[in-house]
C-alpha cells in the first residue's frame, strides 16, 4: 500500500508548520499547543520543539481525550466502551491562542469533539487547527488551518499514521480497507 | 462487561484494572472548573435506597450529575415501600418508567440478584445487606494502587466486624483476584466460618495481622446489624482489636489505613489514627465519585453478551 508520507516529509511538513504559526501569531507568549490523544498529542510536542528550535520560545503542550464528547458514543446498544484516558492540559486556556493538533482530519467529528471539550476548559482567544493529513470526506463544516499533506481518498479506504513514540517508526500509509 | 455490577464476580480481573484506569481519567473531570461531560446525556438513573446513605448516595449522584445523566433518588422513607410494597413490585413499576440504570441498596444479600433478573435496566449494586458492595472494593483498590502503585503481593490487613461486612466481602474477593495477600482479624464471634476459602488468612490477633502490613482496613462495628452478643463491651473490643497508634507501628513505615465509613471513633479506630498522616480514609471518599463514574460509563455502553 502507498505510503504518502515518509519520516523525512513528515518532519518537513512539521517544521513548515511552526514557521506558519509563528509567521501567522506575534503574540507567541498567547500559545498553546493541546494534541487530540492519541497521536495529536506526540505531533503537538514535535511542534513545541520546532517551535522552541526557531525562536527559543517554550510553548505550553496538553493532551486532550475526546472520548466522553463523541456523538456516537451511546448510539451502539451493544458493544464495549471505548476506553478513555487522562486529559491533561497544565495551564489555563482562558485567552490563549490555542493550537489544536490532531493526526488525521476526516469527517470533522472528532474536532467538534474537541471544540466542545475545550470550551469547558475556559474561553481561548482563539483556535486554530492542525492536521498531518487532511483526507476530505468532511460530514462537519470544519476546516484545518494548518495542514502538512492533503491526500485524496476514497471512503473504503483508511489513513494509517505511524509516529516514532508510539508505533515505532514515522510514516502514514493509506490502506485498502 | 456484563449487564449488572452486582458482585465483584461480575468482573474478571483485566476489568477491575479497565475500571481502575478509566476511573484515574474521570478524576480529572472532577478537578475542571466545569465539572461536567456530556457522555450520558438523556439517560436516566434512579438512586433506590432502603437503607440510610450519606456517602454512597452522594458518592453516585454526584458521578451521575458529572456525567450528565438525569437522576432522581427514591429514599425508602418517603415512598410507597411504606404502604407495603414488595421490592419487586417496585423494581417493576420503576422499571414502567423505563430508566437506564437503577443503583439499588437494600438490607437483604442478595437484593441487586433479584432486580436483575426483572429488570431489563442495568443494576448496580450500592450495598446488598450483609453480602457485596461491589464499588466501594474498587474505590480501595483504586485508593491502594495510586498509593503503592500495585496490589499483588501487598500485605492487606482487614481488621474489625468481618461477618456483618459486604464491604470485607467485595474486598476480599477484589484483592485476592489481583493477588494480595490478604489478612482478615477479628474477634471469634466476628468470623465468618469458611473464610479460609477465599484464599485469606485468618488472626485472632490484630498485632500480627498489622505486622508488616502494606494496607490496614477497619470494618465498622455494625451493631444495627447485629442480633446477639457478639462483642462484651466496646470499649473492650477497642482495648483488644482497636486501631491504635501503637499498632499502627507494626505495620510497613508507609502504610496506609483505610475506613469505608461511617467510623465509630474510639470503637474500632483510635481518633488520632483516623485523623492521622496514614489515613488515606477521605481519600476513599473522593477517590469514589471517579470510580463511580468509571462504572456507570464501562456499564451504559452495553454488554458484550447481554
Amino acid at each position: 500500500m502507498p505510503v504518502v508520507l515518509d519520516a523525512t516529509r513528515i518532519s518537513r511538513s512539521l517544521a513548515r508548520i511552526a514557521h506558519e504559526i509563528l509567521e501567522r501569531n506575534h503574540a507567541v507568549d498567547e500559545l498553546a499547543l493541546i494534541g487530540i490523544r492519541t497521536r495529536g498529542v506526540p505531533l503537538a510536542r514535535r511542534l513545541a520543539r520546532a517551535i522552541h528550535d526557531i525562536n527559543g520560545h517554550d510553548v505550553p503542550t496538553g493532551a486532550l481525550d475526546i472520548t466522553l464528547y463523541r456523538d456516537d458514543l451511546m448510539r451502539h446498544a451493544v458493544g464495549a466502551q471505548p476506553v478513555i484516558r487522562k486529559t491533561e492540559i497544565p495551564f489555563s486556556i482562558d485567552d490563549k491562542r490555542i493550537l489544536l493538533v490532531d493526526d488525521v482530519l476526516y469527517t470533522g467529528r472528532t474536532i467538534r469533539a474537541a471544540l466542545d471539550a475545550l470550551i469547558e476548559f475556559g474561553r481561548p482567544k482563539t483556535i486554530q487547527l492542525i492536521v498531518l493529513v487532511d483526507r476530505g470526506h468532511r460530514e462537519l463544516p470544519i476546516k484545518a488551518d494548518y495542514v502538512g499533506k492533503n491526500v485524496p481518498t476514497s471512503l473504503s479506504e483508511s489513513v494509517q499514521v505511524r509516529l516514532t513514540e508510539i508505533d515505532g517508526r514515522d510514516e502514514v500509509e493509506i490502506q485498502e480497507s | 462487561m456484563k449487564k449488572d455490577l452486582l458482585s465483584i464476580d461480575d468482573l474478571t480481573r483485566d476489568e477491575i484494572h479497565l475500571v481502575l484506569d478509566t476511573a484515574e481519567a474521570m478524576r480529572e473531570i472532577g478537578q475542571r472548573p466545569i465539572k461536567k461531560v456530556p457522555t450520558l446525556r438523556g439517560k436516566t438513573i434512579v438512586n433506590l435506597f432502603y437503607e440510610p446513605s450519606t456517602r454512597t448516595r452522594t458518592s453516585f449522584e454526584i458521578a451521575e450529575k458529572r456525567l450528565s445523566a438525569d437522576t432522581l433518588n427514591i429514599a425508602v422513607a418517603t415512598s410507597s415501600v411504606l404502604k407495603g410494597e414488595t421490592l419487586a413490585d417496585t423494581a417493576m413499576n420503576i422499571e414502567a418508567m423505563a430508566p437506564d440504570m437503577i443503583v439499588l441498596r437494600h438490607a437483604s444479600s442478595g437484593a441487586g440478584h433479584l432486580l436483575s433478573r426483572i429488570c431489563r435496566s442495568r443494576i448496580i449494586n450500592a450495598g446488598d445487606g450483609m453480602h457485596e458492595h461491589p464499588t466501594q472494593a474498587l474505590l480501595d483498590a483504586f485508593t491502594i494502587r495510586e498509593h503503592k502503585k500495585r496490589i499483588d503481593g501487598l500485605k492487606v490487613a482487614i481488621v474489625g466486624d468481618l461477618l456483618h461486612s459486604r464491604v470485607l466481602r467485595s474486598n476480599v474477593l477484589l484483592l485476592t483476584k489481583l493477588g494480595a495477600d490478604v489478612w482478615v482479624c477479628g474477634p471469634p464471634t466476628f468470623v465468618p466460618s469458611g473464610i479460609e476459602r477465599f484464599g485469606v488468612r485468618v488472626s485472632p490477633r490484630v498485632d500480627e495481622a498489622a505486622d508488616g502490613a502494606d494496607v490496614i482496613m477497619m470494618l465498622r462495628i455494625q451493631q444495627e446489624r447485629m442480633q446477639g452478643a457478639f462483642i462484651p463491651s466496646l470499649r473492650e473490643y477497642f482495648t483488644t482489636f482497636g486501631m491504635t497508634r501503637e499498632r499502627v507501628a507494626r505495620a510497613k513505615p508507609d502504610v496506609i489505613i483505610m475506613h469505608p465509613g461511617p467510623m465509630n471513633r474510639g470503637v474500632e479506630i483510635a481518633s488520632d489514627v483516623a485523623d492521622g498522616p496514614y489515613s488515606v480514609i477521605l481519600e476513599q471518599v473522593s477517590n469514589g465519585v471517579a470510580v463511580r463514574m468509571a462504572v456507570l460509563y464501562l456499564l451504559a455502553g452495553g454488554a458484550e453478551a447481554d
